[in-house]
């Protein structure tokens, strides 16, 4: 296959992962760790569906479902537990780490000569096509009523509160919605690739933090685009990868080559503020 | 009438730091009532807003509004009878969305919100009409992020959400403090043609002796924890 097409194709399904942890640490400014296991979750239950001959659309959807799950128990473990963000995200991705081997009954799953959704060998069109209804809804979703409360219960809890609205319930949508995205990722990068693995969830939130920050260095303004820049840097930062392997980096540096990469954009915004901070007082 | 019954309320109990604030506070507001509440930093003022918004939680005593008991009432299904609007400018409404978006959420205040379109021609109107009433020009900003307005701006459109869907009860906790003598000028104009025409209870935090009389209100007092007469 063209490496330009496949490329395109993973950074477009890896983008769909990216809007999943846009929407919570993003849009409700909840650091939630469960998209990794959501991720993976997504590609096990998808795995195994397919395995016994399941329609591959109705089994990516399911997997997306059942992520919603996942994104159900961190809620309910943060606003009726009380336990913080990131360590009730952090519970549910380790605790699907156990579920998903029992899901797959092994630790990978090869998916060679099943019926996939890119079986028609169009992933680059599949994959540009689910983006684009994916983005469309969360676009018109995001300025309904419910989905506008839970933009502002992300930027002003205590304002929303105030206005009203039952905040927990807003978080436990976005979370789902964002953990549904994430897992029905997993589904299609699973099949993308041609099996499901244990190991794929590992370090993606960090590929979908370093995308969306990609997308708002290079796109910003209404809503809209901003959605469009997580998708648009999701498919830079696979290009950014193909780059840095062509020029000879070790496959094992990625993940480290990702961090860093991602610190360096994450701290851009505080650079910008700390530097007009500095000429603001230097003038004074 | 909110009527305040035996309110008691004490931060950190049995730890070194005790710090009682109520002992058996009374006091009632009938509808319609406007009253302005003095007293010291630190004599809590902003906290008998939060134990009446529901932010806080009494240790002891009622709170009734119309005979209702309210008390524990969660502070998000209270706000669908209490409109407030903060000290700080920045608390009282979403930076990241629009104005014409921040009002589409208070008008929603006592109603199920659902999936239909928050702003729609026909809000957008009204909204204009509003913003117009406040004269600074924003009615040709709807769909400016709210972010972008300076504080005396966002304290009107607070002030605006706090009772586009009226209230029985307002909560204004030093709403012009910081704010610059125009603007708080303004703002205070604007409260005043608010509550004018309402019977709602308006409850007023300030520290200027100048509103007593602006208003011509009522005078609640607070000190060591009681009513002060
Ligand atoms: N959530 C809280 N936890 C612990 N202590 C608190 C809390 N809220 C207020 N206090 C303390 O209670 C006291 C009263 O605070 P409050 O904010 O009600 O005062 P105030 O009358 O509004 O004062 P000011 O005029 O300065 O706004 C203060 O000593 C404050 O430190
Ligand atoms: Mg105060």
């Amino acid at each position: 296959m063209n490496i330009l097409l496949s490329t395109c194709s993973q950074g477009l399904l890896y983008s769909i992962l990216a809007l999943g942890v846009y929407i919570t640490f993003r849009i409700l400014n909840f650091a939630d760790m469960t998209a990794e296991g959501s991720l993976t979750l997504g590609g096990s239950i998808c795995a195994v569906m397919l395995v016994n001959g399941i329609d591959p659309i109705l089994s990516t959807v399911a997997s997306g479902l059942l992520g919603s799950l996942a994104g159900l128990i961190t809620a309910f473990l943060h606003t009726k537990l009380k336990i913080q963000d990131i360590l009730a995200g952090i519970l549910t991705m380790i605790s699907l780490y156990s579920i998903n081997i029992r899901i797959m009954g092994q630790s990978n799953i090869s998916l060679l000569g099943r019926s996939t959704i890119f079986s028609k060998n169009l992933s680059f069109v599949i994959g540009a096509i689910i983006c684009l209804i994916l983005l469309l809804l969360l676009n018109l979703f995001f300025k309904t009523q419910i989905g506008l409360a839970i933009r502002a219960t992300g930027d002003n809890e205590q304002m929303m509160k105030a206005l009203g609205a039952n905040t927990d319930i807003k978080k436990t949508l976005a979370l789902m919605i964002s953990n549904f995205m994430c897992a029905m990722s997993g589904a299609l990068i699973s099949q993308f690739q041609g099996y499901s693995d244990i190991n794929l969830g590992t370090g993606s939130i960090v590929i979908a933090l370093a995308s969306i920050v990609i997308g708002e260095a290079i796109l910003n303004g209404a809503f809209i685009m901003k959605l469009i820049s997580v998708i648009l840097g999701s498919v830079l930062y696979r290009f950014i990868i193909v780059l840095v392997l062509s020029l000879g980096l070790n496959p094992s540096d990625l993940k480290l080559f990702t961090s860093i990469v991602a610190a360096i954009l994450l701290s851009l915004p505080n650079t910008k503020k700390f530097i007009m901070r500095r000429s603001k007082n230097a003038k004074n | 009438m909110l009527r305040i019954e035996n309110l008691c309320k004490t931060f950190h109990k049995g730890k070194t730091d005790e710090k009682k604030i109520f002992d058996n506070l009374n006091f009632s507001i009938n509808n319609g009532e406007f009253v302005i509440i003095l007293g010291g930093n630190g004599a809590g003022k902003s906290t008998l807003m939060n134990l009446i918004s529901g932010s806080l939680i009494p240790d002891d005593g009622k709170i009734f509004l119309d005979d209702r008991d309210i008390t524990n009432l969660p502070e998000y299904k209270r706000a669908k009878f209490i409109g407030r609007v903060f000290q700080d400018p920045l608390k009282g409404t979403s930076p990241n969305l629009t104005i014409e978006e921040n009002l589409s959420l208070a008008m929603l205040r006592n109603k199920k919100r659902t999936l239909s379109f928050g702003i729609n021609n026909e809000n957008k109107e009204f909204f204009r009409k509003k913003l117009s009433e406040l004269n600074l020009g924003l009615e040709d900003r709807l769909s400016a992020k709210m972010g972008l307005l300076s504080g005396g701006q966002r304290q009107a459109v607070t002030l605006l959400m706090a009772t586009i869907v009226k209230p029985k009860i307002l909560l204004l906790d030093e709403h012009t403090a910081a704010l610059d003598p125009k603007s708080q000028d303004k703002i205070l104009n604007l409260t005043k043609e608010i509550v004018s025409d309402d019977s709602m209870i308006t409850i007023m935090i300030t520290h200027n002796m100048s509103h007593i009389e602006r208003f011509s209100s009522r005078v609640i007092k607070l000190e060591n924890g009681k009513v002060e007469v």
